[in-house]
């Protein structure tokens, strides 16, 4: 069966579920995931972006092929688990989409510009070709042990920038990453909190994205997690990629280092 | 030589002990771009906000915490006519609605308090946070001059009792208008406010 019209079914299905969930509930979204068992509607867009990878793109016409996310120029398989990482021929810590963004414009021949200029879906799209790169590039480190790489003196550096970040107060409401994410046990509403100071709330939250999105029908990735957490904190957009977007993810994978990565997810 | 040495001792203890706090500011400045009404300008701390950003290992200055502390009660205006007290049923819609200085929020509509975020107040409604304690029946706490005070405080600037709270501003930030705080306050204190109907 044509792959776009099981999507579209997928998408209609959810969009009508979703109408039905007028009290937010995670009860409701529980019965949902239950319903699905261990299908993701996630499977779709890593399947767009495994073609998306090898498709020659870009002025100079060629693929990802030849992209080193860190195991070697295309190896894919795992690598993400070992992200973020120092990258000797950029002499910077990179996550997988400052990563990716390096190798459109080194490869291909894409201008930055051309990267940023629309790297995550806006409410009502059918996801980005980021998007699909970065789940199908997370897919191939699914059940592996997320271990960023800690080693350089760059990537320790990294993580307590991470670590300042995270704390950082300012805005009209004072509020920091920590205003929500360093206690146990919290939520906002009904939504509960991850405790992201401890290893079981890192793991928890840094293993399951990037995630299927029940109530927008996308997958988002863990650089627009970042992104849109910035955004509630009443702060400007954080760039994609970005020396704090990578410095935050940083410190989370490493507070949840040692657990299984389990994404795709499925979310709210 | 000796003196040398020293200087590159006391070098590396200076440069290799700590991000400093205008480093992780340099980094958000070159990590952030404008988008709709929301500037870079709002990653620059103010004192508050910079004491308020070590990491909880990190022990607190007590006497700059108190200094603080002092600086904040001061700067709280006590409305001139004693009127601490709005309408209620205008405060239950600034508690719920949890609009207001985002990017994404429309810069014309009022900004929301989002108290149900973080509290519970009505006991029922269920769909409440727990960030901060529960307000339900926050009018049996007494209805005195000092307790108004108290709550105006607490609202306008919540680091005149509790330094390095999590909570916002409110008044002192410019969150909510003086009008909306008050009726914020009936919310909480008005007798016929679901806040202090009876625990179902």
């Amino acid at each position: 069966m044509n792959k776009g019209f099981v999507r579209g079914i997928f998408t209609v299905l959810i969009g009508l579920w979703s109408v039905t969930l007028l009290s937010d509930t995670e009860g409701v979204f529980d019965q949902y995931r239950e319903m699905l068992g261990d299908d993701n509607p996630a499977i779709f867009v890593i399947f767009d972006g495994e073609e998306i990878w090898y498709a020659p793109a870009g002025p100079k016409s060629v693929s990802l092929e030849q992209c080193d996310l860190g195991l070697g120029p295309g190896v894919v398989e795992g690598a993400y688990a070992q992200l973020p990482r120092y990258f000797p021929d950029v002499d910077r810590v990179q996550d997988v989409e400052a990563r990716l963004e390096y190798c459109m414009t080194q490869l291909q021949g894409l201008t930055p510009a051309e990267v940023h200029e629309k790297p995550y879906s806006l409410r009502g799209d059918l996801g980005t070709e980021l998007e699909a790169l970065v789940a199908w590039i997370a897919d191939q480190s699914s059940g592996l042990v997320i271990a960023p790489g800690q080693a350089h003196a760059k990537e320790r550096a990294t993580y307590a920038l991470g670590e300042n970040l995270f704390y950082y107060r300012a805005g009209p409401h004072d509020f920091s990453c920590a205003t929500c994410h360093e206690q146990t046990g919290r939520r906002i509403r009904l939504q509960a909190l991850p405790n992201l100071t401890t290893h079981p709330g890192a793991a928890e939250a840094y293993s399951s994205w990037p995630a299927y999105r029940i109530s927008q029908g996308i997958v988002r990735t863990m650089g627009w997690r970042m992104r849109d957490c910035m955004r509630q904190q009443r702060m400007p957009e954080l760039i994609m990629g970005s020396q704090a977007s990578v410095a935050l993810q940083t410190y989370l994978a490493v507070n949840g280092a040692g657990a299984s990565m389990a994404a795709p997810g499925l979310k709210r | 030589m000796m003196m040398k040495t020293i200087m590159q001792f006391l070098a590396f203890i200076i440069f290799s002990s700590a991000v400093c706090a205008d480093e992780v500011y340099d980094v958000l400045l070159d990590s952030m771009t404008d988008k709709n009404f929301v500037t870079v300008e709002r990653l620059k701390q103010d004192e508050l906000q910079a004491f308020c950003s070590q990491p909880r290992s990190v022990s607190a200055d007590e006497a700059r915490a108190a200094e603080l502390r002092a600086a904040a009660l001061s700067d709280v205006p006590i409305p001139s006519d004693q009127n601490y007290l709005g309408d209620w049923q205008r405060g239950e819609k600034v508690a719920s609605n949890g609009r207001g200085l985002q990017y994404s929020d429309d810069p014309e509509q009022e900004n929301g308090g989002n108290c149900y975020a973080c509290h519970q107040l009505d006991p029922a409604e269920v769909a409440y946070g727990n960030l901060g304690p529960s307000l339900s029946g926050y009018g049996a706490r007494g209805q005195s001059i000092a307790m108004l005070q108290y709550t105006w405080t607490k609202l306008w600037n919540t680091h005149a009792y509790n330094i390095c709270s999590h909570m916002p501003r409110f008044g002192a930030a410019g969150i909510l208008t003086e009008q909306q705080l008050r009726d914020v306050m009936a919310f909480l204190f008005d007798p016929q406010s679901p806040v202090n109907r009876t625990q179902p």
